[in-house]
């Protein structure tokens, strides 16, 4: 009773939870969008694959503070433990959270962390931890999860068998928000587990009776899953007062459960039994000609079919009874023949084929589809056991290894795309790089000369604002004629005489002519100069740019060809090796499911041969009590 | 019919549950020892992942030619994102068309990589088509050209789309 408590806490508590998100603010780093964008589509391995890389380049950063992933780096560490979580990957998720736990972060979200580590120990079974995380929540909690705090409590406390303490916790959460339905139902459960069965039956009577229509328009998903514990409140209450042989108002809980749920078969049949057991057979009636005409894999479908025809021999229409023995007979029979397809479709391999099947599984109840998939008759009896929390984990787990599996196949063969793609560029480039290496080597000298040239022009210049060189801003035709007068003037000192005096004349007037130029358009000539400068400046910078763009260019070439074959003999053996586990693993997990879901049919087939053989004694039996009947009227008549 | 019969179903019921719980048992063990295996594997794969990503990113999208376009849907817009087509430079670039869950995730606040390839430093310019409905389920489309300019680093691209009854119904942001 106490696993069965647990699997039905659970599966409202995970219920509840899954939907909690704490995203909030304007988005400023692409890559955690993006990391977003597939969690928000259930892809939670591609989510991780691009939220851990951004991760691991966050904490890498010198200075991570100046990274847009700064600005939600406290959602991110949250996120990554959430996506990880949701992929099934209980320990990293587990100390992706305690890393958040117990690093220097705001009390609200040291909370919120240990909520989430807490849930994540409660849905693994490891309770005494999952208490141990809740008692470390203290201080200022967020809003949004002050009741899931408690409600997950609460939980930890029913399924640690402390039920005492359960009750007084749900008692605080009754009409909570966001917990409508679960906090009475747990209530409910909590009480019965702690022995007070008349409390827990008034309770179960409260929760039974919650109206979720409000919220229906709100969050529609979650009124749905409030409406469906409401339908469970009342099929356990249903129960118990049948239990307590209070019939009738068992019947009354049974019909509060409303048609078109995932209880209704239950309620319908449990409901026909309530009635049969206030020997009210006509209102047995009722529920079981209705549900006669459901999915026949049904369970409660196949009762009724027994169930229905007993009741008509109890109001003593024992040919009506004795037809429908017969359809059930019949139904059984074709049924069980059906199943023990199922049974060789299995262990043909044909479950595991059906299962990953790439149609079905874009469907967020694609197991509910399985049922009418055409081509996998294996599937029509297994609703029940997909539905159950280890079977579905498995199952889970069997589907990701097939996605994985995928991947990694699409990477073995991206290797040999990538080698050629590389052998390509090789080829191009390896035959142009030498004479480009050599062109680049004569330019590159000349480069240099001219820019120690330049070098060279500034400092003199820098010099002649402090220390004035008028002879240095000569023009060209200045230097000549001063060489030449230079010359003139060496050639008439070696020739002495009264000839030469005039001609030294004329050449000091000249030579002081171009002094004289030189002195008064000196301030005018070195702005020129710098002017000049600058634009050879702009000429050197414009030539230093498409100097580094060809060494980007150059290197990028060789970036593009060298240095990739360790990385992808490397790349391709972990690849190789994963493949390998991956397929052993695979195998094993399928064939713990075939046998699980033959062992499940194996019941079916059983509870279908027990039915069938009741039936077609049954048949008869209606058959002699019709005929006798007959022959009763006939007699009296 | 013997009484028993209808007193079976409830037992029967019990009796059934209580296989599958004993059958829970038998697995339980093994199915936790698998469970710890996948989980090995997919920390692997992860890490394989990461190094094949950096390895891709170096060889196939080097940071001086690299670029990446981005979708994101303004917060709060109503308009239903049918399709988006961007070309590059008047080539086509992406031409996307939405499922439902794919838009369920943009108004979320998720953010798509439509886009990722190669470039030459400069000037480049980008159109953006979307295609869409607004409230009333009235068509929209709407196009419209922006310049972007790619420097030596990676170019990361954001288009923020938006309805008719926004300022912008297109916005373009270097991130």
């Amino acid at each position: 009773m106490r696993t069965l408590l647990n699997t039905i806490v659970g599966a409202g508590l995970a219920a509840m939870l899954a939907a909690h998100r704490a995203y909030g603010g304007d988005l400023r780093d692409l890559h955690f969008g993006e990391a977003q964008y597939y969690a928000h589509q259930g892809q939670y391995l591609e989510a991780l694959e691009r939220l851990d890389a951004e991760l691991g380049q966050y904490h890498d950063l010198d200075e991570p503070q100046l990274d847009t992933l700064h600005f939600h780096i406290g959602e991110a560490e949250f996120s990554v433990g959430d996506f990880e979580l949701n992929y099934r990957m209980h320990h990293r998720a587990g100390r992706a959270i305690k890393a958040v736990l117990e690093s220097n972060v705001d009390e609200a979200v040291r909370n919120e962390a240990a909520f989430r580590l807490a849930r994540i120990h409660f849905q693994k079974d490891q309770l005494e931890e999952a208490l141990h995380a809740l008692d470390r929540i203290s201080g200022r909690i967020p809003d949004g999860i002050k009741n899931e705090i408690e409600f997950l409590r609460a939980n930890v406390y029913l399924a640690s068998g402390r039920p005492g303490d359960a009750v007084s916790v749900l008692k605080r959460l009754q009409g909570a928000a966001g917990l409508t339905g679960f906090a009475e139902y747990n209530l409910g459960i909590a009480l019965l587990q702690d022995k007070r069965a008349g409390d827990a039956i008034d309770q179960l009577d409260r929760a039974g009776k919650i109206k979720v229509d409000a919220e229906a328009s709100r969050i529609k998903p979650d009124a749905e899953a409030s409406r469906a514990i409401r339908d469970k409140s009342n099929l356990i209450l249903g129960d118990l007062l049948f239990e307590s042989k209070e019939f009738d108002r068992a019947q009354l809980s049974f019909d509060r459960v409303r048609l078109t749920g995932p209880f209704s078969n239950q309620a319908l049949l449990r409901a026909g039994w309530s009635a049969m057991s206030a020997e009210k057979y006509d209102r047995a009636v009722v529920p079981w000609s209705m549900l006669v005409d459901r999915d026949v894999t049904d369970g409660a479908v196949q009762e009724a079919l027994l169930a229905l025809p007993y009741a008509y021999g109890k109001l003593n229409v024992h040919g009506r009874a004795a037809l429908l023995y017969g359809r059930a007979l019949e139904t059984f029979s074709k049924e069980r023949v059906r199943v023990d397809a199922s049974i060789e479709s299995i262990r043909a391999g044909k479950f595991l084929k059906a299962l990953v099947r790439e149609e079905i599984r874009q469907d967020k109840d694609w197991v509910i589809r399985l049922r009418t998939l055409p081509e996998a008759p294996e599937t029509f009896y297994l609703a029940s056991l997909m539905s159950s929390h280890d079977f579905q984990t498995a199952l889970q787990n069997y589907l990701d290894l097939e996605d994985v599996r995928r991947k990694l196949e699409t990477w073995q063969n991206s290797f040999t795309a990538f080698e050629d793609v590389i052998e390509r560029r090789r080829g191009n480039y390896e035959p142009l790089l030498p004479e480009i290496d050599a062109k680049f080597r004569e330019l590159d000298s000349q480069i240099r000369l001219r820019q120690q040239q330049r070098a060279n022009i500034e400092r003199r210049l820098h010099g002649m604002l402090t220390m004035p060189r008028p002879d240095h801003l000569a023009t060209a035709d200045e230097r000549i004629v001063r060489e030449r007068l230079n010359a003139i003037e060496r050639a008439l000192k070696a020739q002495p005489g009264p000839e030469v005096e005039p001609l030294q004349r004329r050449v000091e007037r000249l030579n002081g002519f171009l002094i004289w130029n030189l002195r008064t358009q000196y301030d005018e000539r070195l702005t020129q100069a710098y002017k000049d400068l600058e634009a050879l400046n702009a000429d050197i910078a414009n030539m230093t740019a498409r100097y580094d763009s060809f060494v980007r260019a150059r290197q990028a070439a060789m970036h593009s060809y060298v240095g990739y074959d360790v990385p992808i003999t490397r790349l391709r053996q972990r690849v190789s090796d994963e493949l390998r586990e991956v397929a052993q693993v695979m195998a094993r997990q399928g064939r713990v499911l075939e046998i699980v879901a033959i062992t499940e049919l194996g019941q079916r087939r059983d509870r279908l041969e027990s039915y069938e053989s009741q039936a077609r004694y049954a048949v008869a039996d209606s058959y002699d009590r019709a005929t006798r009947a007959q022959a009763d009227v006939g007699a009296r008549q | 019919m013997p009484k028993t019969f209808w007193t079976l179903p409830f037992s029967a019921l019990c009796a059934l549950w209580c296989s599958e719980s004993c059958a829970d048992d038998s697995y339980r063990a093994q199915m936790k020892g698998l469970d710890e295996q996948v989980q090995e594997i997919k920390s692997d794969v992860l890490s394989i992942d990461a190094e094949l990503r950096r390895l891709e990113e170096k060889l196939l999208y080097p940071s001086n030619t690299h670029v990446a376009l981005f979708i994101a849907l303004a917060k709060g817009d109503s308009m239903r994102l049918d399709a988006v087509q961007i070309q590059l430079d008047g080539k086509l670039a992406a031409h996307y068309i939405y499922n439902f869950k794919e838009l369920e995730a943009l108004q979320k606040g998720g953010v798509q990589r439509v886009y990722t390839g190669n470039i030459p430093t400069g000037a480049h310019r980008l159109e953006v088509s979307v295609i869409g409905k607004v409230e009333g389920g009235k068509d929209y489309a709407h196009t419209e050209s922006f310049s972007i300019d790619k420097g030596i680093e990676p170019k990361l691209v954001g288009i923020t789309l938006a309805g008719p009854g926004s300022s912008k119904a297109i916005d373009v942001a270097a991130w």
